[in-house]
């Protein structure tokens, strides 16, 4: 077989998934988007191990690591999403602009808790006073 | 070592080769539904069928024991959690019309840029290259096994632990602030 | 201790007490008179010691090397040359250093900055020593530049006035002015004779045997001939001097009569022999020397302030120096160099001591207001044997130099003199007896308006007091001398306190020297060049002669104006002009020569107009073109600091996207460089 159509997969694989990163919204969805990446690199370790026939067999050794790496990543990323919807009642990317270069008083930054739970709190029934509680104190943090 | 005189041309395909690029195709065009869909649930149900293709791959490859692993640890736990995920942060359900960010095209420019650049060169350096999958198997279990438990064990220790971290990290991040307030 | 020993002590002490002084002056200000007399007294009488010991005989030289130049052949050393010249030039300086010092006691006695102005007078004492002995051409101008300095301080000793603060800068500037090309032409004499040691240069120059001649004459001397008329107040370079009266009198006394003046006149008298080597030099010193006595004469008889009269007599009298040098006849120069210095010092003293009585430095005020006779007669008496002596009356000190002066120029121009032009000669010969003329009338002006009888106007005493407040004011450009005002500030209103005995003596002591100095002409030749300075009949004659004609033609017009004041009732305005007969005398000539002939308004319109447009001009550039670099250097990092922050959204996909892009380019670029296809 020859190696230029795993590589070209994986080359296509990877740039699916770059752009699933920069231009999704939803952080879980740039998680996903991670993932692809992550099996085109796979996809590469493997098919040169084979190419190679390393008598290591680094590439599938480290395909697996990454493999494990990759859900750990995945466990700790969906936590660290899990909290900032908690606090922020929002998971996406593109409305996380705490640390945005702002003249005079910002107008959504500085108030997580003002305007975008006016938008978002409805929505969410249980957890919308402790967001508004936990939302003005990291946003006390950030400030 | 296979930039032989006699390799095999592209106009006369395997049959490994042909399963392989049809695989590869089912494989490319769930991972683009996948950043493209506007559902999100969808999504990561086609991303299931993306990392089966690439399962499939690996199968195609000779790397036993790598596509079963990728399909236990991938199909089988990463989307689960991301189904998960998706539902605790109360995902719509249906179309949501605003799944892509303003940045859309700025990233679709990156990486067809990208795509290009890596095709070229990639092409280019590997055009010749043959892989003798019919020779033997490389990534049967055995072989796997071997190597892994042979050469790589302290590696494979430190990610257990790494592993543990992670899992220990993913808790603490996940539970709910003070068990003396209980939130309210 | 050997004469070499005296001498170098003369200048060493005067130095020492200037340093003790300025230590010493602010926490031991009890100490400061002792410490500006006493080494001043003590040099005095060293050089007299010098000088007696050294007596007209062989020169003495003494030389150590002070320091290595860049070339070997040419080291810079502390040399002595005592000739008769340098040990009677620094008697002189000594003796009026002495008067100044203990005229400055009783002057200043009162004055909070005492102890620094003396320290500064023996420093200026300290340096004029140094350029009298000084063999080497370096140290010499090392005193030459102390003088500068110090006469800078000592001009602006009354820096809250911006008079004294305008001429002592002018001062300044000037002579530095001339002192450019004065250090070019001595380091272009020092190439070119290979040595800086003045004797060496004179010896060489002067022995026929040797042949030696130097490259660049004319250039050489010309380049000196700037510095020298920077410091000597010669045309185009005297406007300091006048100005320079802002400073204290003793100061004035001390510059004009002995030191700052008489170091260009004795620098070229020492260093003849490289002027007569060019002919055009001399011819340029001459026209010089006549333009100075000439027209400095006619402002000197056109000024009101009395010392404005007097600085520009001594420039007039300078010019007869250079003169004297222009006929190449040193010994007559030094000669009226010595007169000159004694009674113009002495017209110093006196017109202070007359100014300190009348309470103003005005003629016209002075004449109004009564005679100086009575009201401090030491200083009329002294002020009129000076006076006689400026005029050259016979037998007075000034009647002796001048004639020497006049005689070397009448040899010169009846071509007896080896290596003078005939029309040098006559161009000094003509200028010397026009300028005798307009100095016996400018003398006998300042004497019958400073000391002449009051007019019979007793009755209106009281209104004339009142009236010579503004014509002080208005008179000329000088203010009036602070110290003179505050001391006479009840002189002013009708009475002045009693002048200090040290100032009278002092008065007296310098009246003897004016009375008598020229009845030394049969000896002096003895310790100059040896050539006879005694009068000779013709230009004795003559110049006498013209004398008196100035001086009755000045008498006759004040006779006329004063009875024409007298029959006017004075009108109180700054142009009454009283019963001034310089008027009268120079006729339309008089409003030129009152302002200097205009030469500070052609130096305004040549120089500082320009240099102040160009100043304006620098700081529009540096202001408007070099600052807006500079700001620019601001803003635009500003800017980009704006666009960049605006680039700062907060959105972490911008941020990556912008990351993963620019990598893009690099590893394209990187590829690109390593299978080198782009490159073609």
């Amino acid at each position: 077989m020859h190696l230029v159509y795993p590589a070209t997969l994986a080359v296509l694989l990877f740039c699916v998934g770059l752009y699933g990163v920069l231009a999704r919204r939803n952080a879980i969805l740039v998680l996903m988007s991670v993932e692809l990446m992550l099996n085109a690199v796979n996809l590469n370790l493997v098919a040169f191990d084979v190419w190679l026939r390393d008598s290591l067999h680094a590439g599938q050794a480290l395909t697996l690591f990454t493999i494990a790496i990759a859900a750990a990543e995945i466990g700790i990323g969906l936590a660290i999403v899990l909290l900032v919807y908690r606090n922020r009642g929002s998971s996406d990317i593109d409305r996380l602009r705490d640390l945005r270069e702002g003249t005079g008083p910002p107008q959504d930054g500085s108030g997580p808790g003002s305007a975008d739970e006016k938008s978002l709190a409805p929505a969410t029934d249980n957890a919308a006073g402790s967001g508004s509680d936990q939302g003005t104190s990291a946003g006390r943090q950030h400030a | 070592m296979t930039l032989t005189a006699s390799h095999p041309g592209f106009l006369s395909p395997a049959g490994v080769e042909i399963v392989f690029v049809l695989v590869g195709l089912v494989t490319l065009g769930a991972a683009l539904v996948t950043v493209t869909t506007r559902q999100l649930v969808h999504a990561a149900l086609w991303l299931v069928a993306a990392l089966g293709g690439v399962a499939v791959e690996y199968l195609l490859l000779t790397a036993e024991f790598i596509a079963w692993v990728q399909v236990l640890i991938y199909v089988g736990s990463v989307v689960v959690l991301l189904l998960f995920g998706l539902m605790l942060t109360r995902a719509p359900i249906g179309r949501s019309p605003d799944a892509d960010s303003g940045n859309r095209w700025v990233a679709l420019a990156v990486a067809v840029a990208a795509a290009a650049t890596l095709l070229t060169v990639v092409i280019d350096a590997f055009r010749s290259t043959w892989i003798d999958v019919e020779e033997s198997v490389a990534g049967s279990s055995k072989v796997t096994g071997t190597a892994l438990f042979r050469h790589w064990v302290l590696p494979f220790e430190a990610l257990s632990v790494l592993l543990l971290a992670a899992l220990v990290g993913a808790i603490v991040l996940s539970r709910r602030h003070g068990q003396k307030g209980s939130d309210r | 201790m050997s004469t070499t020993t005296l001498a170098v002590l003369v200048p060493l002490l005067p130095f020492l007490g200037a340093v003790a002084g300025l230590l010493l002056g602010r926490t031991a200000p009890g100490f400061a008179r002792p410490l500006a007399v006493l080494p001043t007294l003590a040099a005095t009488a060293l050089a007299i010691t010098v000088a007696a010991r050294q007596g007209g005989d062989e020169p003495l030289r003494a030389a150590t090397e002070l320091t290595p130049t860049g070339n070997a052949a040419l080291p810079v050393q502390l040399a002595l040359h005592l000739d008769g010249f340098a040990v009677l030039v620094a008697v002189l300086v000594g003796v009026v250093a002495s008067c100044v010092q203990l005229y400055s006691t009783g002057y200043l006695r009162e004055d909070p900055r005492y102890p620094s102005y003396a320290a500064l007078v023996s420093l200026f004492t300290a340096a004029m020593f140094l350029v009298v002995y000084s063999d080497d051409l370096i140290v010499l101008l090392v005193g030459w530049e102390i003088m500068g300095i110090c006469s800078y301080f000592l001009v602006g000793h009354y820096w809250e006035t911006p008079a004294a603060r305008a001429a002592s800068l002018k001062a300044f500037l000037v002579t530095k002015l001339g002192d450019v090309p004065f250090l070019i032409g001595i380091l272009a004499l020092a190439s070119d004779a290979g040595t800086f040691r003045i004797s060496t240069i004179t010896t060489r120059l002067t022995s026929s045997l040797s042949g030696f001649e130097l490259q660049h004459p004319t250039l050489v001397a010309l380049l000196l001939l700037a510095g020298v008329a920077g410091k000597s107040a010669q045309f185009p370079l005297h406007s300091w001097l006048p100005d320079a009266m802002a400073g204290p009198t003793p100061v004035s006394a001390l510059i004009h009569a002995a030191t700052m003046v008489a170091a260009g006149v004795y620098f070229v008298a020492r260093l003849l022999p490289v002027f007569t080597a060019s002919t055009a030099a001399l011819a340029v010193l001459a026209v010089l020397a006549a333009v100075t006595m000439t027209g400095s004469a006619l402002a000197a008889l056109a000024q009101d302030d009395i010392k404005r009269v007097l600085a520009y007599s001594t420039v007039s009298q300078l010019a007869y120096m250079a003169a004297a040098l222009a006929v190449a006849d040193r010994g007559a120069a030094v000669f009226h160099l010595l007169t000159h210095g004694a009674f113009k010092a002495l017209l110093f003293l006196g017109a202070g001591v007359a100014i300190h009585a009348a309470g103003t430095n005005s003629l016209t005020a002075m004449a109004r207001t009564g005679g100086i006779a009575k009201r401090a007669p030491d200083a009329y008496w002294t002020l009129t044997v000076a006076l006689l002596a400026l005029a050259a009356i016979p037998p007075f000190a000034g009647f002796f130099s001048k004639e020497a002066v006049l005689g070397a120029a009448e040899h010169a121009a009846l071509g007896d003199a080896h290596g003078v032009p005939v029309g040098v000669g006559w161009i000094v010969l003509i200028a010397g007896l026009v300028t005798a003329l307009l100095t016996a009338a400018y003398a006998a002006r300042l004497w019958l308006l400073a000391g002449g009888d009051p007019r019979p106007r007793g009755a209106e005493a009281g209104t004339d007091a009142d009236a010579a407040g503004p014509d002080a004011v208005a008179s000329d450009a000088v203010a009036p001398d602070p110290a003179g005002g505050a001391q006479a500030g009840p002189g002013a209103a009708g009475h002045s306190a009693p002048t200090p005995a040290v100032m009278t003596a002092v008065l007296w002591l310098l009246a003897l020297p004016s009375l008598a100095l020229g009845l030394a002409f049969p000896v002096l030749p003895d310790w100059f060049d040896g050539e006879d300075l005694g009068p000779t009949l013709a230009t004795s004659v003559l110049a006498t002669g013209v004398a008196l004609v100035g001086a009755l033609l000045t008498f006759a017009a004040w006779r006329h104006t004063s009875a024409f004041a007298a029959a006017r009732p004075p009108t109180g305005t700054g142009s009454d002009t009283g019963s001034d007969p310089g008027p009268l005398l120079l006729g339309p000539l008089h409003r030129h020569a009152a302002a200097g002939f205009h030469l500070d308004a052609v130096y305004a319109a040549l120089v500082v107009r320009p240099v102040a447009a160009s100043a304006r001009l620098v700081r529009f550039l540096d202001r408007e073109v070099v600052d807006a670099y500079v700001r620019g250097a601001g803003a635009g990092p500003r800017l980009l600091g704006a666009a960049v922050r605006r680039a700062q959204t907060g959105n972490v996909q911008t941020y990556l996207s912008a990351l993963l892009a620019g990598s893009l380019v690099l590893g394209v670029i990187a590829v690109i460089a390593a299978t080198g296809t782009g490159g073609a």
